[in-house]
């Protein structure tokens, strides 16, 4: 295939669906002109139906795929899941999945919003921002690259003469503080960290941006009272700031947290889930698709769905909270 | 777009000339050395088509293959094809990419497999057998295999048994590389049985002031194999061929006896802090080296001995002289005594997903000697070497890579014992996962006897 | 709510002089000691930039040099080559991303145009629309986010061979849009709340249909939303490995930069002169278009909301 005949299919797929979406929205709008008042569906239709098909029923799929054995013929209930929890190496996944849903977010969010603040009306804003937000435009798997470079190792032996250098920046820096390299990637439970700090590396910069929107569109009326009382800046931050963009707080801190739950590529990249670094994503994968054990991979996804759980039920809460 | 076509197009052409000229230059008694892709253009390839002419006539019909064999040593198998395009008219669509081990099953679970893949393990081929899309071989190509492979190498691409799939390429595994400079200018000598690589280990580490061995084992979401080629390697040595076809095929359990034995003397070598890791640090430092990268520090003399297989060659920067008296070369890992031995080797199985006639024909092609000189001598022009098989109707007088020729001399010795990668014919819960992982686990520090009872425990 | 919390709060600064309108933001930043907040930014920024500058100046540097000393021995001994980029990007050589670039813009153009257009639409009706079930729907739609596109890869593709589109941009662009819509719908009902709902209520008063508010009054005010999103949608489908690697297939004709990049290396080890270029060359358009559209981030979320 030419360059030229990718561009003109392109352009004929968006041609298509213009004409499709442009035909329902003439149907609705003439129906609304009779006087039509249920319309809704309309809108929503399209979207419902897609997801239905590429998310809904792959789900049911994999439900139902749980409680079959690996090789998918006979019926074993909730075998799979007694299996990962009797298991020390899957209760390891599932405990590292639940570090990165907890300690990302916060973190991420935490640095995003102080960050935010910071810079928020300063000179230069805009590059100051595009700094944070510039590991965002980096797939997973480059900032792994760049990361899995930043961790680099190379032996240090106080008692030899000529030690290679040090090519990974922060096993320079903690030679010339004088300290003994580290295998970063290695040590568990720890190298889950240094893989979850990618990740805060690249999320920061989304925290930061959806929030300082938020920050900047709080009434400026509410800071002259605050002023107008003197408070201190810390006590503006806690009693103005924070709860102003609370709503705001909630959509990041939830986007982040099923970011997580989902990561895949940079655990697979950095140590492709061994030295105890695997999360669910990723053993999902790998017993589906190179250890034959589909149904375990299944029960694996399904319990990414319950643990995402209590994550939609404060959204939902909120939700109520808000439409009252 | 158009011009990188174009230009895609003219070199294969000049090496399709190349290979042309090669082909009648092995005819004639040549050595079959030259033949760089100065391709004159004066070779006919009407005259060479005469092979060819059986398959008939496939003008416009394409095959499509898929392989995780990637850069550079893709362009010699596209090479390999090309006399049968110009001759039958096909096309070969050659595909490949690193996560093809997974990306196969995915696409044949879904109905959606390529025409032919090339499939590195019989452990991966059974499992693409059960999902019902692969097909039988052909008769010919089975013809092809008794005629030029032997029963041990059909066996291993048959599945419950139906003969699916034929041998290409093969490698030996049983290979420490060493520095035969280093070796010379210390008086070293290569050893002949196991205590004797012992005693040579003690040695190096007394005298040299650096580390003996080194190794690395990291590799995407294969880590940890190496460590099962060494394991694999002393079970066919503690145990002798019988046990090792024993341990492969679960008759007896994965924390036996041998086993044990086999992995703690792996262990002698591999987690001796004395002996490793040259050039990397500590012993944990093997799980998170690539495996690419474990032997490269025989070149800066930080080491002196490297297991890993022929294929290791392609590791070592472009200009290495890797020969019997140059700066790395390879010599056969003993067995307990000189007379004793055991081969490991692997390779690579054509897998078919589809029956139609052009791909049948392209099959049939694959199984004969002419393809496997093709193939042979496009890695010698494309890749210094680095790739051998073990079909009995290989020239060696192809091959120019002394390490080539050493594992061809190997594999095609009628009185060598040797045996397939075990890692590969096991269960793919246990083969290409608990066994590489828990293999990893133990470098980094897990006893000997929880690694084998995790991976006897994952056994289905 | 704020307010009352604020008259409960203990006064203890001084009253700040002089008056001019700021954001809270900004009055917080003025009165946090300035000195050791530009500093604490200013550490944050660098801490930030180092990875990728570390990258960067390596993908300038002789392979050998790499591997023997680290990047930032640059300063003392600078040693610059252009050689990775030429190797990466080189229409000679078959690990060349070059071909693959194309494919990333085909690919990523739809992708992010279906799912934010629908997503959009969608999201309106679920904020602004009565309808029975509205509540659930929506609250099923934003947890289906959590479906790990992993599991999703057998039934999709067996759907693609079913109709015939498998290994063509078709089942690219279908699976981009499916994955992308839940987040789209959730983040754009959020910003969609926000909008002042007498502004609606009075259109409709004025005999405006749902199809009317939607041209002329959402789609203008939630322009900056839908193009912050929209560089969100373009981040994740021009970053996408796996969905393209399984529904195009591994055809050079179809790969995207992802694939070529990942066998970039092919079978050799830790190339790091060939990994940094191709790094480099795959993160300039997500770079540009990002750094482009970025004033839809600073300005807010919302055009026209107001704020002080």
């Amino acid at each position: 295939m030419q360059a030229a005949d990718k561009l003109v299919g392109m352009v004929v797929a968006l041609v298509a669906f213009a004409v499709v979406i442009g035909a329902i929205l003439l149907v609705v709008h003439l129906l609304e002109r009779r006087g039509a008042r249920r319309v809704a569906w309309w809108f929503i239709g399209p979207t419902l139906l897609l997801i239905a098909v590429g998310l809904v029923y792959p789900a049911l799929r994999t439900v139902w795929r749980s409680l079959y054995d690996a090789a998918g013929t006979s019926f074993i209930g909730l075998g799979n899941y007694t299996d990962i929890f009797t298991s020390g190496e899957q209760l390891v996944v599932l405990r590292n999945t639940v570090l990165w849903v907890l300690v990302t977010p916060f973190v991420a969010t935490v640095v995003g919003l102080i960050y935010a603040i910071l810079v928020d009306g300063a000179k230069g804003e805009a590059a100051a921002k595009a700094l944070i937000f510039l590991p965002m435009a980096i797939s997973f798997v480059g900032a792994s690259i760049i990361w899995k470079f930043m961790y680099e190792y190379r032996f240090y032996d106080p008692a030899v003469e000529n030690n290679p250098n040090q090519i990974g920046f922060i096993n320079q820096i903690i030679v010339w503080l004088g300290g003994t390299p580290q295998n970063f990637l290695l040590n568990s439970p720890w190298n889950n960290f240094f893989l979850i700090a990618v990740m805060i590396w690249i999320q920061a910069g989304f925290a930061m941006t959806i929030l300082s929107a938020a920050i900047k569109a709080i009434p400026s009326e509410i800071t002259e009272a605050a002023r107008l009382d003197g408070v201190s800046s810390l006590q503006l931050f806690r009693f103005v700031t924070v709860p102003s963009i609370r709503p705001t707080l909630i959509v990041v801190l939830t986007t982040i947290a099923i970011g997580c739950l989902k990561v895949f590529d940079i655990v697979r990249t950095m140590t492709a889930g061994r030295y105890g670094t695997s999360v669910v994503a990723n053993e999902f994968y790998t017993q589906s698709f190179s250890a034959g054990n589909q149904g375990l991979g299944a029960a694996l996804a399904v319990l990414l769905f319950v643990l995402v759980v209590p994550i939609i039920v404060y959204n939902v809460h909120h939700l109520r909270k808000a439409s009252r | 777009m158009n011009v990188k076509r174009k230009r895609r197009y003219t070199l294969v052409a000049a090496s399709a000339a190349a290979l042309a000229l090669v082909l009648t230059a092995c005819s004639s008694d040549d050595d079959g050395g030259g033949g760089d892709g100065d391709g004159g253009g004066d070779a006919t390839s009407s005259a060479d088509c005469a092979d060819f002419e059986s398959y008939g006539d496939l003008s416009g019909k394409t095959i499509t293959i898929y392989a995780g064999i990637v850069d550079p040593e893709d362009q010699p198998y596209k090479d390999s094809f090309v006399p049968f395009e110009e001759c039958t008219g096909a096309k070969v669509d050659y595909q490949a990419d690193k996560q093809f081990e997974q990306q196969i099953l995915v696409r044949a679970q879904a109905g959606n497999p390529p025409d032919i893949a090339i499939v590195p393990q019989p452990g991966l081929l059974a499992q693409l057998v059960a999902t019902g899309t692969v097909k039988e071989a052909p008769e010919a190509v089975a013809a092809n295999v008794d005629e030029f492979w032997g029963e041990d190498w059909k066996a291993l691409g048959t599945v419950d048994g139906t003969f699916y799939a034929a041998p290409s390429g093969a490698s030996v595994k049983s290979l420490v590389w060493y520095s035969p400079q280093e070796f010379e200018a210390n008086g070293w000598e290569v050893p002949t049985t196991l205590d004797e690589l012992t005693t040579l280990s003690d040695t190096i580490a007394a005298d040299s002031g650096h580390k003996p061995w080194c190794a690395g084992i990291a590799s995407d979401a294969a880590t940890g194999w190496p460590v099962t080629d060494w394991m694999e390697d002393f079970v066919l040595r503690e145990g002798g061929p019988d046990v090792y076809d024993q341990w492969v095929s679960h008759e007896i359990a994965f924390n036996s006896e041998v086993p044990t034995a086999a992995l703690d003397a792996v262990g002698t070598f591999l987690k001796n802090p004395d002996y490793v890791n040259g050039g990397f640090g500590d012993v944990s430092s093997i799980a998170t080296t690539a495996f690419q990268d474990g032997g490269l520090p025989i070149l800066d003399g930080q080491c002196s001995l490297h297991r890993q297989a022929s294929f290791y060659a392609a590791n070592f920067p472009q200009g290495t002289d890797i020969s019997e008296n140059g700066q790395v070369f390879a010599f056969y890992l003993p067995g307990k005594t000189a007379e004793d031995k055991p081969v490991l080797g692997a390779g690579e199985f054509v897998t078919a997903f589809a029956d139609r006639p052009e791909v049948q024909a392209l099959l049939e092609f694959w199984s004969t000697d002419t393809w496997a000189n093709l193939k042979a001598q496009a890695s010698v022009d494309r890749t210094n070497g680095g790739w051998i098989t073990a079909n009995k109707g290989l020239d060696a007088s192809i091959l120019t890579n002394p390490i080539d020729k050493l594992s061809a001399d190997i594999l095609l010795d009628p009185n060598a014992v040797f045996r397939f990668d075990g890692s590969d014919m096991m269960p793919a819960a246990v083969g290409s996962n608990a066994f590489w992982k828990e293999a990893t686990s133990w470098i980094t520090g897990q006893s000997t006897k929880d690694t084998l009872d995790k991976i006897e425990a994952a056994w289905p | 709510m704020s307010a009352v919390q604020i008259d409960t709060a203990t006064v203890d600064g001084p009253v700040t002089p002089g008056g001019g309108r700021e954001t809270t933001a900004a009055a917080a930043r003025r009165r946090l000691s300035k000195p050791w907040a530009s500093l604490f930014a200013v550490v944050l920024a660098v801490l930030w930039t180092i990875p990728t500058l570390g990258l960067l100046v390596t993908s300038f540097r002789p392979a050998t040099d790499i591997n023997n000393s680290g990047w930032w021995t640059v300063l003392t001994n600078p040693n610059f080559t252009l050689e990775n980029y030429e190797t990466v990007l080189s229409s000679d050589s078959s690990q060349s991303l070059a071909p693959s670039i194309i494919n990333s813009v085909v690919i990523t153009i739809p992708a992010v145009v279906l799912p934010m257009f629908l997503a959009t639409l969608a999201a309106y009706a679920f904020a602004w629309m009565n309808f029975r079930g509205r509540n659930v729907l929506f609250i099923a739609v934003f947890a289906l986010q959590v479906v790990p596109i992993q599991v999703t890869l057998i039934p999709l593709l067996s759907l693609y061979v079913d109709i015939d589109i498998a290994g063509t941009f078709w089942a690219v662009w279908l699976s981009h849009t499916m994955f992308g819509l839940p987040l789209a719908v959730f983040l754009l009902h959020n910003f969609m709340q926000e909008i002042p709902g007498e502004l609606i209520e009075a259109a409709r008063v004025d005999g405006a249909g749902h199809v009317t508010i939607f041209f002329r009054l959402m789609l203008p005010m939630l322009k900056p939303a839908i193009a912050a999103l929209g560089i969100y949608q373009f981040l994740w489908v021009w970053n996408d490995l796996l969905v393209a690697l399984t529904f195009a297939g591994s055809s050079r004709d179809l790969a995207p930069m992802t694939v070529a990049l990942l066998n970039l290396t092919g079978t050799r080890g830790s190339q790091w002169f060939l990994l940094s270029a191709g790094a480099f060359v795959s993160i300039i358009i997500p770079a540009i278009v990002f750094l482009s559209l970025q004033r839809y981030f600073v300005r807010g979320l919302l055009a026209g909301s107001v704020k002080g």
